[in-house]
């Protein structure tokens, strides 16, 4: 049956029942080809698909979901979603569906990522490892390719469908002497994924990388690698750049709208329908995507809405809603952070003493309010000295307000790179950045 | 189903895979969640679905689907056997699996009340109350209450005569409370990382959360004006809850054995608890005893059978502050010429079984809460946990609370917000001089530890008394 049918489906089987109904389908098929110590460690595929309902009777939504898609199943899960509805108490914001729209056509899914088979991920696999064996280093990673049907339907006439592909490559290559590097890639496109490329990237780090010393903690200028920045820019978009946390008052946007809140050179925005990203064309909700402006100019521009906070404001949904149901509130999925003029060798070349960072880890918030996170360097930093790369250096805590570093950059790259958030859902498109002053606390 | 189950069996083994192993499993959820005097969420959600997990050529592959038919079974079968012998071409060694006795039985989580039988309404209003009570004060911006309840069906079946039944049941629920004055956050929640258990709706019960919602509250709201955690080196006594996240993340998982071997090293990283320590190294102090036990009752990791169809287990990891053992699967004990301890887990019907924590346990002490504050001089006393960092060796740790007080002359004193602190594993665990007893060892955990690629999310358990550590750096300065 097709997707767009089978929604029409359960939209029927509780149409004379509610005053709204809306149908989510997720189908996905996705695979994974997992490596490390240069082999193949597992490989998996996966297969499902599921419906998710929202009703609305009079001012009590309910939600049910379920992955079992015959009709007794079917029925069954609206019956629950009715049950569910009726015992709910009602809602002081009551959420109305939205309507019907048009969507940009944007290329979304590629075949060949869609059709990539095990052997084909494992050939790309066996080129990365004869590399890293070449090189006397070890290879550990994943690569995965991905398809997903995304279609929602709702009682207000809303249609939406679109498939989308994701192919994603990340490794880590260690060596002797605590020695590591990392480079990833992703897009939609398998094609375009060059494990060569990534290996060279990873392993000419990892050999550089050997025998790092001990740093003092203290404040430093820092080159932040894309891999980093994109880390700072998506905890960033977690501390409140969704509308539900500016109206909670849990943003540290509040009462900053329209002020400055970093450097003049940083503009951050969400863009979905943008295919430097990763595009899709509506929400979860079924909502057209829309690029927002959140940071322009170091000024705080705005925030990211789905339907429901942005009835409670009487603006329209900017196309950021999640799946129901949803707590977080809306979230920019697709970030991007605007390129500047200079280059990563003109970053090192102006730097007297300074510490080179590839890519943090386990990074987290420790006060929204101030922007403050805390997470480890990983995966080969450098000491760099009067315009150079000096040393490596064994991984350094930092603890610094997001936005005080966005307010200490001095030099920004020309180039960006797409990279995935490592904590939050979402991707974002950044370049690197030099920050003049750096909080690092401790050294391994 | 059980035919369908033994047909794919079949088919590998026809096919020639040399192993292989079927789980069936059927999930089922509800969610209540009421905010700021509004019901939220309200939700219920069903998943089904198989996976086979097969060895050919000698590595592993497996496919896994959400619908469990005769044409099905066949193609996800040969999309397993198809991936692993493309995983074969890169092998170094053949998969080597531990052996396990044939079992043919089932486990069912014991429950007083089914806690699915619980009618919405009660657990509504349940929740309803205990919200409103949160937010007493004006500075109380954001108030939450949740019930959780989830039901794991599986049916295990492999390739050596193995069948398995089980029924696991989860259950619990929780309070939060944000205040917010000036622009500054502070959040206090309730029962922490103590919110869940493997039990019926009596569970839900035991946590009076109406009994404490205006204590959290409160609590919040006095953080806003307590005094800024100092910056100075000192003892510290961590309360169960936030000690059990301190023993997730630099035990738990420093001793999963895959860790250690090098093969999570391209996600979430190695272990600093290297092979060649094992059964040697200094973990802890003397008082340091921690057990994985995925046998006592209530515990997130509580189950009969691990996912390779492996009796739970009580495993000592730490003895006397010397680690002595990792938590294993078949197919990494043997690496270690052992069999495997029984913690290959997986996040429902479409993942592979990884090595995870079951409850990784520090075990009760001798002293009483009590007379421990009377015994330190000077100190703090952090509660709760809020937020966490690692390094991806599990080496050195950034830990914050929620609340914590001032201890002075053998009392508790000020309340202190931000608390915060730092240390290295192996120097944190020997520092403690003290683990609190019986009367105050708790089963708390979590419902939502991630590990691998595709990501695994799963619920795990550490049973916990508060313990005392020494010379800590406390307040990280910004």
């Amino acid at each position: 049956m097709r997707v767009e049918d089978l929604l029409l489906r359960v939209l029927n089987y509780s149409k004379s029942k509610v005053d709204q109904t809306e149908v989510l389908y997720i189908g996905q098929k996705s695979a994974l080809t997992r490596f490390a110590n240069n082999f193949i460690h597992q490989n998996v595929s996966e297969k499902d698909a599921t419906i998710s309902l929202r009703v609305i009777i009079g001012k009590k939504i309910g939600s049910a979901s379920t992955n079992r898609l015959d009709e007794r199943s079917l029925k069954q899960t609206v019956d629950k979603a009715l049950e569910i509805a009726k015992t709910q108490k009602e809602t002081l914001h009551p959420k109305s569906l939205p309507t019907q729209a048009k969507y940009a056509n944007l290329n979304t899914f590629i075949e060949l990522t869609a059709k990539c088979t095990p052997q084909e991920r494992a050939e790309a696999v066996s080129e990365i490892i004869a590399l890293a064996q070449k090189n006397k280093v070890m290879a550990s990673g994943a690569f995965s390719t991905n398809a997903m049907d995304l279609a929602i339907a709702n009682s207000l006439g809303l249609q939406a469908h679109q498939m989308l592909t994701e192919a994603k490559l990340n490794l880590v290559v260690t060596g002797e002497g605590e020695a590591s590097g990392y480079a990833s890639h992703l897009s939609r496109d398998v094609a375009v994924i060059d494990p060569r490329a990534l290996a060279e990237e990873a392993i000419k780090k990892c050999l550089q990388a050997k025998d790092p010393i001990s740093l003092k903690a203290g404040d430093y200028a820092v080159i932040l690698e894309p891999y980093a920045v994109g880390d700072l820019v998506v905890l960033l978009g977690s501390m409140g750049l969704g509308a539900l946390a500016l109206q909670e008052g849990r943003s540290f946007m509040c009462g900053k709208l329209g002020q400055n809140i970093a450097g003049e050179n940083i503009t951050i925005w969400d863009d979905g329908l943008d295919p430097l990203g990763m595009p899709m064309s509506f929400d979860f909700e079924g909502v057209p995507k829309r690029k927002v402006v959140l940071i322009e100019n170091g000024i705080a521009k705005g925030v990211v809405y789905d339907s429901y906070t942005a009835s409670k404001e009487g603006k329209s949904s900017t196309g950021h809603g999640l799946p129901a149901p949803n707590t977080s509130g809306p979230f920019p999925l697709h970030l991007f952070m605007k390129a500047g003029d200079s280059s990563i060798e003109e970053m090192i070349a102006s730097t007297e003493r300074g510490i080179y960072v590839t890519r943090f880890h386990y990074t987290n918030p420790v006060d929204v309010a101030s922007t403050t996170i805390t997470g480890m360097t990983r995966d080969a930093s450098f000491l760099i000295e009067n315009g150079r790369i000096k040393q490596p250096l064994k991984d350094l805590r930092v603890n610094q307000s997001v936005l005080k570093a966005l307010s200490r950059v001095s030099l920004v790259s020309k180039e960006t790179r797409l990279v995935e958030a490592s904590r939050f859902p979402g991707w974002v498109r950044v370049p690197a950045i030099k920050v003049d002053k750096f909080t690092f606390t401790g050294t391994t | 189903m059980h035919n369908l189950v033994c047909k794919a069996l079949a088919l590998a083994r026809v096919k020639g895979a040399t192993f292989a192993e079927v789980r069936v499993v059927n999930r089922r959820s509800e969610i209540l969640k009421v905010k700021n005097g509004v019901p939220e969420v309200n939700t219920s959600n069903n998943s089904y679905g198989w996976g086979i997990r097969v060895i050919a050529d000698g590595a592993w592959g497996f496919a896994s689907s959400s619908r469990l038919e005769k044409q099905e079974i066949e193609r996800i079968t040969d999309r397993a056997l198809q991936i692993a012998r493309a995983s074969a071409t890169t092998k170094k060694e053949d998969v080597v699996l531990s052996p396990i006795e044939k079992i043919v039985g089932n486990y069912r989580t014991p429950v007083e009340k089914d806690p699915f039988d619980i009618p919405l309404e009660t657990r509504m209003n349940l929740l309803l109350q205990a919200e409103k009570l949160l937010r007493q004060e004006k500075e109380i911006r954001i108030s939450e209450a949740f019930i959780s309840l989830f039901k794991e069906k599986k049916f295990f079946a492999n390739t050596e005569g193995s069948r398995i039944e089980q029924e696991i049941t989860t259950c619990g629920g929780g309070l939060i409370a944000t205040a917010i004055k000036d622009g500054e956050i502070q959040v206090r929640s309730y029962p922490n990382q103590r919110d869940c258990s493997t039990a019926g709706y009596e569970f839900i019960e035991s946590l009076d959360l109406v009994g404490n919602a205006e204590r959290i509250g409160s609590e919040a709201v006095m953080l806003l004006s307590a005094l800024q955690c100092p910056s100075k080196v000192t003892t510290l006594i961590i309360n169960s809850s936030q000690l059990a996240l301190q023993l997730h993340e630099s035990c738990g998982h420093a001793v999963e054995l895959d860790r250690a071997l090098g093969t999570e090293a391209g996600y979430f990283g190695t272990s600093f608890l290297t092979p060649e320590k094992l059964g040697s190294f200094r973990y802890g102090s003397e008082m340091v005893n921690i057990v994985a036990d995925a046998t006592i009752p209530g515990g997130l990791g509580t189950f009969g059978f691990d996912d390779e169809g492996v009796r739970a287990q009580r495993t000592q990891i730490v003895k006397d502050g010397i680690f002595v053992d990792y938590l294993t699967s078949r197919d990494t004990a043997t690496r270690l010429n052992q069999e495997s301890n029984g913690a290959a887990r997986a996040d429902g019907w479409s993942k592979i079984p990884l090595i995870r924590m079951t409850n990784i346990n520090l075990e009760p002490g001798s002293w009483k809460f009590e007379d421990l504050i009377a015994d330190t001089n000077e100190g703090i006393y952090v509660e709760d946990s809020r937020s966490w960092s690692i390094d991806s060796k599990r080496f050195k740790f950034q830990f914050g609370s929620e609340i914590a007080w001032e201890i002075k002359g053998g009392k508790l004193g000020q309340m202190i917000k931000n608390p915060s602190y730092v240390g290295v594993t192996p120097l944190f665990w020997r520092s403690c001089d003290a683990v609190c007893d019986e009367s105050s060892w708790q089963m708390c955990g979590t419902m939502g530890c991630g590990k691998g690629e595709p990501m695994q999310i799963i619920q795990v358990g550490h049973g916990v008394a508060p313990a005392r550590f020494r010379k800590i750096e406390v307040g990280v300065t910004t």
